[in-house]
């Protein structure tokens, strides 16, 4: 049996969780706990704090892991062992919280430190009303012209489908380009 | 239990505040990355600072802040050499060079600005040395700390920001498409602007300029903001190739699994 897999990543309640859950076969293997911090426990009940496991099986050679990291910034020390032989990783970033734009853009950075495998930026929550437009998102993100920012939202099977077919045409390209 | 850690896991602005709640007299020693600072408490307030091989004698001091002209300076340093800074300040008052208060606030200044360097340390050794209070034979001040640690919480708030916006310095750097034209860059900004390069990494140009992290963190951010630079792993570095993403080695094995994993994500 082969396997291979993707790191899903993002801020604290960035939909990390939920956006494996929209795709996985198997109910996904979710380390969450309550949340003890006040300020954190108002946005969500409850949060992972080891990693997310989802699973897609490609025929009965080949199966996808989805890997979720935990999002609060203590469970880091996560991060690099689940980066380890990814085939490439996707930012989960809630659109409707400007505020955790900039931790966003730092986990980006550290993901592409760890490994130069192609990536792309998940736009969540991006049917709430109050979410930022995505032209806008990608200045505050800083993110240039050929990074992937793409709309979604993480409890639509269609919208992550699409988020990762993104990545996986992304490996392909560079892939091809030989790099 | 003695005092002693690391500046990793209990900051300088946290140190000055239990001094200070504590109410502590002694001599706080730091190693930092380059060179060691010690600095003197009495009762909780600030009494004393050095750091490395500074000069840090009342003349020098007095010198540096334009209280002492050159020729006065000099005439202190061959005839007084060998008076405390208690004796020659006396004799300065004395002489009607300065005044005490001149004295105070002048080494306060000083004093108040080798804790400003230290709030920029943010790996180092310390340790509180409770039986060394603060010298004999140098002027002692008696400097509240409440400021300094007000000072020091609001650095360190703008250190974590940069350390969220700029997590690794063994990145490089390199310029995007929009000219350099028309921009007004300080002397600092210029140093770093000048090495950046893919083949050096952010922390090659700190190094290099002799700049400690917050202040190079605090320039390549405000580069960043402007859109002058990009972060870019450096080149030449060794790629730390993800272990064996691919379960094979052959690159068209590679690519028909991607594209039977494209193939199943459509079917979904």
């Amino acid at each position: 049996m082969q396997t291979v897999k993707m790191v899903v990543t993002g801020p604290f309640s960035a939909g990390k969780t939920e956006f494996i859950q929209s795709v996985s076969e198997i109910d996904v293997v979710s380390t969450e706990r309550k949340i003890s911090g006040k300020e954190e426990r108002s946005v969500k009940e409850s949060t992972t704090v080891a990693m997310d496991f989802g699973r897609i099986t490609v025929d009965e050679d080949l199966v996808l892991y989805l890997f979720g990291t935990p999002g609060q910034k203590r469970f880091d020390f996560m991060w690099e062992i689940l980066s380890e032989g990814m085939l490439g990783f996707i930012v989960m970033v809630d659109s409707t919280r400007p505020e955790t734009f900039r931790e966003a853009r730092s986990i980006l950075e550290t993901f592409r430190a760890y490994a130069p495998t192609p990536y792309v930026v998940a736009a969540n929550k991006q049917d709430k009303k109050d979410a930022w437009e995505i032209e806008d998102m990608r200045h505050a993100l800083r993110l240039d012209a050929k990074t992937k920012l793409l709309p979604c939202t993480a409890t639509d099977r269609a919208s992550v489908k699409s988020i990762l077919l993104e990545l996986l045409y992304s490996i392909l390209a560079e892939m091809e380009s030989g790099k | 239990m003695a005092l002693r850690g690391n500046l990793r896991d209990f900051t300088v602005t946290q140190l000055l505040n239990l001094i200070n709640l504590a109410q502590k007299t002694g001599t706080l020693v730091v190693d930092g990355p380059s060179e060691q600072a010690q600095i003197a408490f009495r009762e909780g307030k600030l009494a004393f600072a050095r750091v490395g091989n500074e000069d840090n004698r009342l003349a020098t001091v007095l010198h540096k802040s334009n209280k002492l002209s050159v020729n006065q300076y000099r005439t202190i340093v061959e005839r007084a050499g060998h008076m405390t800074d208690k004796e020659l300040g006396l004799a300065l008052i004395n002489a009607g060079y300065v005044s005490q208060e001149d004295i105070l606030l002048n080494l306060q200044g000083y004093f108040t600005d080798i804790i400003r360097r230290l709030f920029t340390w943010v790996e180092g050794i310390f340790h509180f040395e409770a039986e060394m209070p603060p010298p004999d034979d140098r002027i002692n001040v008696r400097l509240d700390l409440e400021n300094l640690i007000i000072e020091g919480s609001r650095q360190l708030r703008e250190w974590e920001q940069l350390q969220d916006e700029i997590p690794s310095l063994d990145m490089a750097l390199k310029f995007t498409e929009r000219p350099l034209k028309n921009v007004n860059l300080s002397v600092e900004e210029w140093r770093v602007v000048s090495y950046i390069n893919p083949k050096n990494t952010i922390r090659q140009i700190a190094a290099t300029n002799k700049m400690n992290d917050l202040e190079i963190r605090r320039i390549v951010y405000g580069l960043l903001q402007a859109g002058l630079v990009e972060v870019t792993r450096p080149e030449g570095a060794k790629v730390p190739l993800p272990q064996r993403s691919f379960p094979t080695e052959n690159k068209e094995e590679q690519k028909s699994l991607v594209n039977k994993l494209i193939g199943r994500i459509r079917s979904l």
